[in-house]
């Protein structure tokens, strides 16, 4: 096939990868931002759904939440954060893209979170607080460990899905690897179509194995052997 | 420029009442590319579901396959058939429907499961021969299950078929686009709103669906 010789081509020439529009500008700009966006969405969840989880209030929030979350369509969240950045100065490009990201990433990650503390087996619970446990010391040493499978796939998830909605980015005028795409299709460029669209794959699947790997090291080692934890992941 | 923009208002109804015939052919538009992946989704989800529960060992490969799928931005997954299947609708349902397939497939599998095997005995002791002992007890006591798959499949599908304007298509995604390229918030918000409308009034449709064939899920409190 031409096409696949000509990518193939594309991604051989020394000139595809360097300067500014160049695939490892565009791919560090493209993870930077996501990863970005993601460990602020992270920070900005996880301590409110910690908290209401640990008190076993709020169900209706986090139900709320993740199905507002699912109708609200990425596409218009990153087309309204573009005329909003500009009334509020925030330019084009880098911040409306930001912003339309952790919005995003927000309400898996709280739900996520907040259900895998609350469902942590009251049994356990009732334990803990048996054997003297202050509230501190349950919610640290035993719930947020049980917890954890859940956490991390809420975490994983919610990265790989901000690395995939990225490339929406390039439609208000940033730049990452969604470039590729956008003025593939505009120009009729299919080497760029198809360079672009395996540079965003690679990256989604490779984020994904990645946080795989890493449970290994993150989850408490009783945990990891009883395998991944399924979640209605939401993509883009 | 700048400012023509500040001074104009937040949200023009006029534009609105003017575009309301635009509005309904979008509307038209949204409905059929979400009808055809959801249909198109089912059938080779159940395909794919009973091979799984036939064959346990197939269920481990094709939750792999499609969970794959699910993890390549749409984007991405458009970008792959451009090349070969243009910027048309075509396009667009294949990456539509690769989306449907790890939730509904997961749904119906953990449904069918989720079914009693003391049911599945009972039917087969009063005579019930194994293939209709599942298409009569097992698949309708999965019912809900299903539906609750098909029903976060729908919510996705509405939302992604937004993205398809970037490939020509995109019912309310046209109008988000548009608004975009003319810097005209009242056409991106339209957009963004009709498609939350619509995805709240499918997720709805397809509870009351649910109420009507499997009455009894919501009859166990007494």
């Amino acid at each position: 096939m031409n096409l696949l010789s000509d990518v193939l081509d594309f991604f051989l020439t020394v000139e595809s990868w360097i300067g500014e529009d160049g695939l490892l500008v565009r791919t560090a700009d493209h993870l930077g931002l996501s990863l970005f966006a993601a460990l602020v969405a992270v920070l900005l969840a996880l301590p409110p759904a910690v908290w209401l989880g640990h008190r076993r209030r709020g169900a209706f929030l986090a139900v709320a939440l993740v199905n507002i979350g699912r109708a609200v369509p990425s596409f218009g969240i990153v087309a309204l954060a573009f005329p909003l950045s500009l009334r509020l100065g925030l330019g084009l490009g880098f911040w409306p893209t930001f912003v339309a990201l952790v919005a995003l990433a927000l309400p898996p990650v709280f739900t996520n979170t907040y259900t895998g503390i609350r469902e942590v087996d009251p049994a356990t619970v009732e334990a803990a607080r048996g054997m003297g446990m202050t509230d501190l010391q349950l919610l640290v040493n035993t719930e947020l460990p049980l917890a954890m499978p859940v956490i991390w796939t809420a975490i994983r998830v919610a990265t790989v899905q901000v690395i995939a909605t990225a490339t929406l980015g390039a439609v208000i005028g940033w730049g990452g690897l969604g470039r590729y795409l956008i003025d593939g299709f505009a120009q009729g460029n299919d080497v760029w179509v198809l360079a672009g669209g395996i540079m965003v794959a690679g990256l989604a699947i490779l984020a994904d194995l990645a946080f795989t790997v890493a449970e290994r090291w993150v989850l408490p080692h009783g945990l990891a052997a009883r395998g991944r934890a399924q979640l209605d992941a939401i993509a883009v | 420029m700048i400012l023509a923009q500040s001074q104009r208002p937040f949200v023009d109804w006029s534009w609105i009442v003017g575009h309301l015939d635009d509005i309904w052919a979008r509307t038209t538009e949204h409905v059929t590319l979400t009808g055809i992946a959801l249909v198109v989704g089912l059938v080779i989800s159940m395909g794919l579901s009973l091979l799984a529960i036939r064959y346990r060992v197939t269920y481990q490969p094709i939750t792999w396959f499609t969970g794959v799928l699910y993890t390549v931005p749409s984007l991405a997954l458009f970008a792959f058939l451009v090349p070969f299947t243009g910027l048309s609708i075509l396009t667009a349902e294949i990456g539509l429907v690769s989306y449907t397939l790890l939730i509904l497939i997961r749904n119906i599998v953990a449904g069918i499961d989720g079914v009693s095997p003391a049911v599945l005995e009972a039917a087969l002791g009063m005579g019930y021969t194994s293939r209709r002992a599942f298409w009569e007890v097992q698949l309708p006591l999965a019912i809900p299950v299903m539906v609750a798959g098909l029903r976060v499949a729908s919510v996705t599908t509405v939302g992604l078929v937004t993205v398809t304007s970037l490939i020509g298509q995109g019912g309310y995604g046209a109008f988000i686009l548009r608004g975009l390229r003319r810097d005209f918030l009242t056409e991106i918000l339209v957009g963004t709103l009709l498609s939350i409308v619509l995805a709240v009034v499918l997720d709805f449709v397809f509870l009351y669906l649910e109420r009507r064939t499997a009455p009894w899920a919501h009859r166990r409190v007494a």
